[in-house]
């Protein structure tokens, strides 16, 4: 058993680019921010001072210009790992996204690969101003040649995040930045992996699945605890990923409730709960006792903080959701 | 002095529009020099054969380069074998002096991927389609360069258009600010599709915008082979050796003009006279490096026959090539989307190959 120490999400992001760093010489950060000030949420903190420079690298105030410079540099076999300071601030390089970083091995029939990894703290929460709060990560699940990867823990943030630094291929990180710092968790000192597209069973429960990922994981369990308490049996699954998704859990999970719940904060429409339920109609109808119910963020820009509390889909929204499923 | 210390709107030229020697001739030998040539007029012949079979359907939509043989192969000659190459789509000519077989140009444009991926050793990148998106790749991969200590140099093309775009300035400003082994080399054509240079931007000269990044910029004749090629190598030699009180990367303004359409989906005569086009015919490259070779006696009408037979076949023989290659597998698909296919990819994929099974490829294709 290795030494481990207690660790926050943000704390863990942190650690788990520095192991790699350590590991690989070929993995550098590059972005806004993550040099000297360790980025405005701390996750590359002292990483300049123990990597130099030329491997924590502050850039031009330029999203387009980090995504498109980072594609160069893993086209040439280095692992960059760029952040973008918030996933609200993507769209300036979502062309680099979408049309090189998603399609260059495609493109050049493998001859390239882009093992990068582009990390974004995502999500609401904080009282952030505006384009600071958005939850888009249906866009990148929408495109192939992307993974995508939400961790909803101090452990998965380390172990995914290595898993996406050692990805042959483009990742897409998206740190749920409402729990940067919720809570912390026992996180192994030494470098390890957790699989991207396998799911994790939160709670275990025979009544309803409930599926969710990143920051919604937490109030999710506190409403699967208070429904316990009337006598509701919750399977809380954590997807981790959402591309590509763990279809085995998901059905898996149905299949032994006969009902479904789906938690997210982005908006409903085109949504990942949308996926999610389409998978459940194609392999598990038959073992259907009622309609799939999303609980999720409106189809409205995300708010102001003044009404942020009301978008985000809390404890209380997510126990009416589960009991619409299991009363149907 | 340099050839960067001069105004940005002196552009450099060794040869005059009647291949009059009007500046300093690069040390280039002679079969360099008939080399030059020749990739000229191959590409010349191997643009209307490409242009002829979209016309009959043996092609997809394809963008034609004649008027730009002189920007291209100047510049891809100065290449050392292991410096790399980033495209736009049009550099047809260039990928072919670094080293990519003609046949993998047709093949991309005949709608086979497979056109796209160079052999192991030839360092061109893919071509990329979105304006000036392939500027920060080549900062990127540049600085990768830099960083593992290697000594390779790159050199990106775009167009005039292209200037326009975010990804240019983010680009070279990137290059700028870390001092990359990069050569921007913009192949101002006049024309971004029916969009004239001076609607892209109030600047006197492109060049000029690397003034704004801190590096050196630099107008050349672009369809003065000679003067284009001494203009890339003195730049290509500073990002691979810099020197001290110089930036490493260069912009390259080259200036010339595309006779033909944007693409083969494109009629030129809605915007543009015929005036003009005839008037930068006069400048052609190919003659104007001709005459200079006849008048220094490195070609006679004996060698110029020669090339000729040569570049046709050549041609010939590529299209054939390319022509003989089978409709891809369609499972292909499926096969460069990730290193390692997930699982709903693959039941995706399996299901395309069962309805394959049942229906046959005449349930896919029209023809």
């Amino acid at each position: 058993m290795s030494d481990t120490q207690n660790l926050t999400v943000v704390q863990a992001v942190r650690d788990g680019l520095y192991s790699e760093m350590r590991e690989d010489d070929d993995v550098l950060v590059l972005g806004q921010d993550v040099g000297k000030n360790g980025g405005v949420f701390r996750a590359t903190e002292g990483l300049y001072d123990e990597f130099g420079g030329d491997r924590v690298v502050d850039t031009p105030l330029a999203e387009s210009g980090i995504v498109g410079a980072a594609v160069g540099m893993a086209a040439m076999g280095l692992r960059p790992v760029p952040e973008i300071q918030f996933s609200g601030f993507m769209y300036p390089g979502f062309d680099q996204i979408v049309s090189h970083m998603a399609r260059f091995r495609a493109r050049s029939r493998s001859r390239f690969s882009l093992p990068m990894t582009l990390r974004a703290p995502y999500g609401g929460g904080i009282r952030a101003p505006e384009h600071h709060s958005e939850s888009k990560e249906a866009f990148y699940a929408h495109e192939a040649g992307l993974k995508v990867v939400i961790p909803s823990t101090p452990y998965d943030a380390k172990g995914l995040l290595a898993a996406s630094i050692r990805d042959p291929d483009p990742v897409i990180f998206l740190e749920p930045k409402l729990i940067y710092r919720a809570f912390r968790e026992e996180v192994p000192e030494e470098p390890y992996t957790v699989p991207i597209g396998e799911a994790a069973t939160r709670r275990e429960g025979d009544d309803v699945a409930v599926f969710t990922y990143g920051a919604m994981t937490r109030p999710t369990l506190e409403a699967a605890e208070n429904l316990a308490e009337e006598g509701i049996e919750c399977e809380v699954v954590d997807l981790r990923t959402v591309s590509p998704l763990d279809r085995e859990a998901i059905v898996d999970a149905f299949e032994r409730t006969g009902r479904a719940v789906v938690v997210h904060e982005a908006p409903k429409t085109g949504g990942l709960a949308g996926e999610i339920t389409a998978i459940i109609q194609e392999e598990a109808l038959l073992y259907q006792e009622a309609p799939v119910k999303r609980v999720t963020g409106f189809d409205v820009p995300y708010p102001l903080y003044a009404l942020e509390d009301y978008y985000l889909p809390t404890a209380a929204r997510i126990e009416d959701g589960i009991l619409e499923a299991v009363e149907f | 002095m340099s050839v960067f210390d001069r105004a940005y709107d002196d552009p450099v030229r060794v040869l005059d529009e009647d291949g009059e020697v009007v500046g300093d001739v690069p040390d280039l030998g002679d079969e360099e020099l008939v080399d030059m040539y020749r990739h000229m007029r191959l590409v010349r012949h191997f643009d209307g054969r490409a242009v002829s079979l979209q016309r009959q359907g043996r092609m997809g939509t394809y963008p034609p380069l004649s008027g730009q043989e002189g920007a291209q192969i100047g510049s891809a000659t100065a290449l050392a074998e292991g410096d790399w190459m980033v495209p736009s789509y049009r550099e047809h000519g260039a990928a072919l002096v670094h080293g990519l077989p003609l046949k993998q140009t047709l093949l991309y444009w005949m709608g086979h991927e497979a056109g796209n991926k160079a052999p192991e050793d030839v360092n061109v990148f893919p071509v990329a389609v979105p304006i000036a998106s392939q500027v920060p790749h080549a900062t990127g991969a540049s600085w990768a360069a830099k960083l593992r200590g290697t000594d390779e140099a790159f050199l990106c093309y775009f167009g005039d258009g292209a200037t326009s775009e975010g990804d240019f300035h983010e680009g070279v400003n990137f290059a700028g600010v870390f001092d990359t082994p990069t050569v921007f080399f913009c192949n101002n054509n006049q024309w971004a599709i029916s969009v004239p240079r001076e609607r892209q931007t109030r600047s006197a000269t492109l060049a000029q915008k690397a003034e704004a990044y801190g590096i050196d910029g630099v107008q050349v004749d672009g369809m003065d082979p000679l003067a284009v090629y001494a203009v890339t190598a003195a730049a290509l030699e500073k990002a691979r050796d810099p020197e001290p009180d110089r930036p490493r990367p260069t912009l390259i303004e080259a200036i010339q003009y595309r006779f033909g359409a944007h693409t083969t989906a494109d009629d030129p005569t809605v915007y543009r006279d015929d005036d003009e086009v005839e008037r930068w015919k006069a400048k052609d490259p190919i003659p104007r490096l001709e005459t200079y070779l006849r008048s220094e006696g490195v070609l006679d009408d004996e060698r110029v026959a020669e090339i000729e037979t040569a570049v046709e076949e050549r041609v010939a023989d590529a299209i054939d090539a390319a022509e003989a290659v089978a409709r891809p597998e369609p499972s292909e698909l499926f096969e460069h989307a990730y290193a390692e296919i997930p699982p709903e990819l693959r039941r995706q994929r399996e299901e395309f190959a069962a309805l394959r099974e049942t229906r046959g490829d005449e349930a896919f294709l029209e023809e």
